[in-house]
């Protein structure tokens, strides 16, 4: 009995806030345009009993999917955004790569003060992380007048409002979950292997390659994984660094729905990107679960 | 391996640079004299001063910090249990769906999120203020709770819950007596990354609050969209600074608890 209550609090409530709502969202992109309140047709009456819910599924219709193909903003949104990630993700795993692995090799008591540098900026405002670089970044920031000061160039680079700026602001804001995965896989990694690979004749180069990067592997995908997924819905870093250039689809979302306050055009974008992210999700769920399973 | 190769040592100066220049700027730069983000005028608290007399600011700080409290409390009685229930609860039905519903909000856009609880909470007629956004920030940061609660439960001796229960402890009072204080260093991290996640939500604050609820970040993105200022330079650094001192806190006392349980461990092994 008590077992039972356990499981359901916690169970009801991810329904009713977390599920439901997905069908609420599915919904609605069905639906039409309307002005009113809310601004959408049909909306279920239940008064009008078994007609009333006909009616309601008749009135349903994929229009706003086919706009979504019609209209070039839309798939260029979502194209870029997942080149975008892609990009960044890539970025971020050659810049986290080597922090994790000095941090595997420095001496043990060292690590937790490493462990803590990694994690602080995290606990840190993403928006005020992001906000730091927009005044490093810009025509007059510090960046420019840095290399003009040492005469590297004599007119100040754009680099803010453009697509560098974004990559710069997704590797760094999402550094630290590149590298906290790929530390603790590389931190459990016995080092006598290495050990044992050179006393049989590999360089170290090849170890490496053989032996620490297959070993490292669950880290790795965890971390692209947990980089990825969430920036291709990413809305604060093209919005604050992103130009007029940078289409990526959760700043679309956010206008279509705030902006132009067409909701049902909003919620179709939402199911589409929910759909391009259906197959990372599960990739990434059962990674995770065959490492704890691994553990345990 | 007691000393740090050449390659090592860069790597881990050149990354922990990267990470930490920017607001090291940031925070000089709160101390800037002039209106001028990016030219240096001299050193001045005025921005400060400036901070404490904007209402604006001040009211949204304290909706956040109010919304983060409760939120994060809720979450974490909630995402202990479900970690409970996910390491301990053996099968049941539905598992699969709970384990997803678990996961995917740690990977969700927030975007989707938002929108998707803003429909929610219109479609049964609930008006959007602080109530909604505990709601909204509830649900997310109950999954990163979880998912802390239940790392250290996985790693956890289960005999010691079984040599209670065999001692005469009900369910309940194994639970209250043996594994809350040897989870609790977890459920207090899992309830500090609840609060910071709160405190730091612009998306789904934007989505799901009203025009009587305006969190802090929705405050900060919308003089931020209009460019760099020194007032927000000066806010930063507070919030870093608090911050900072919070998680140095919160590390100091988990490590001295750890220590106290692993002498109390050896003390207990000599015993036997």
């Amino acid at each position: 009995m008590r077992r039972a209550v356990l499981i359901a609090i916690p169970y009801v409530w991810l329904l009713a806030l977390f599920l439901v709502p997905f069908f609420i969202v599915l919904k609605i992109s069905l639906s039409d345009t309307a002005l009113a309140i809310p601004p959408y047709t049909p909306t279920l009456d239940f008064s009008e009993g078994w007609t009333g819910i006909k009616n309601f599924f008749s009135q349903l219709d994929l229009e706003n999917f086919v706009w979504l193909t019609e209209d070039d903003l839309y798939w260029k949104a979502y194209l870029s955004s997942v080149k975008i990630a892609l990009i960044s993700t890539i970025l971020t795993l050659i810049v986290g790569y080597p922090i994790a692995y000095a941090m595997a090799r420095a001496p043990e008591e060292w690590r937790p003060t490493f462990m803590m540098l990694v994690i602080l900026p995290f606990w840190t405002s993403f928006l005020i992380r992001v906000y730091a670089w927009m005044g490093i970044l810009s025509n007059e920031g510090y960046l420019n007048q840095l290399l003009l000061w040492t005469g590297i160039i004599s007119t100040p680079l754009t680099i803010l409002n453009t697509n560098t700026a974004v990559y710069i602001g997704i590797v760094y804001t999402y550094l630290p979950f590149m590298i906290l995965p790929i530390y603790s896989s590389l931190e459990r990694m016995d080092g006598s292997l290495i050990e044992a690979a050179e006393d049989l004749g590999c360089s170290r180069m090849q170890a490496f390659w053989l032996i620490t990067i297959p070993l490292s592997r669950p880290g790795i995908i965890a971390g692209c994984f947990l980089v990825m997924i969430p920036v291709i819905g990413e809305f604060v870093i093209p919005s604050l660094l992103g130009g007029s250039g940078t289409l990526m689809i959760g700043k679309v979302l956010w206008e279509e729905f705030f902006s132009n306050r067409d909701w049902p055009v909003a919620s179709a974008v939402a199911v589409v990107l929910l759909l391009i992210l259906v197959i990372p999700i599960v990739l990434f769920q059962r990674n995770q679960q065959k490492q704890t399973e691994a553990e345990q | 391996m007691s000393r740090l190769s050449w390659f090592n040592t860069v790597s881990l100066t050149l990354g922990f640079a990267f990470l930490y220049i920017p607001m090291i700027i940031l925070i000089i730069f709160s101390f800037n004299e002039s209106k001028l983000v990016t030219v240096w005028a001299g050193f001045s608290t005025k921005w400060y001063g400036e901070l404490v007399q904007n209402e604006a600011f001040l009211d949204a700080a304290w909706v956040t910090l109010r919304v983060a409290v409760f939120s994060s409390t809720l979450a974490t009685i909630l995402g202990t249990a479900a970690a409970y229930v996910l390491v301990r609860g053996g099968r049941f039905f539905g598992r699969t769906l709970f384990s997803g519903m678990i996961y995917a909000p740690l990977v969700m856009p927030e975007v989707i999120t938002g929108l998707s609880l803003l429909l929610l909470f219109i479609g049964i007629g609930l008006d959007r203020g602080i109530l909604t956004i505990v709601l909204a920030h509830t649900t997310f940061s109950m999954c990163f709770v979880s998912v802390v609660v239940s790392s250290r439960l996985v790693t956890f001796d289960r005999s010691l819950e079984e040599a209670a229960l065999d001692l005469g402890c009900s369910p309940g009072q194994a639970f209250r007596l043996v594994t809350l204080p040897i989870i609790a260093p977890a459920v207090v991290s899992g309830w500090l990354l609840a609060f910071t996640l709160s405190l730091d939500d612009l998306v789904i604050a934007s989505f799901t609050s009203g025009p009587s609820a305006t969190t802090l970040p929705i405050k900060i993105f919308s003089a931020v969209r209009l460019g760099v200022s020194p007032e927000i330079n000066a806010l930063s650094t507070l919030m870093i600074a608090v911050v900072t001192v919070g998680v140095i806190t919160a590390s100091l006392v988990t490590k001295r608890a750890m220590m106290r349980q692993k002498q109390d461990e050896q003390a207990a092994a000599r015993t036997e």
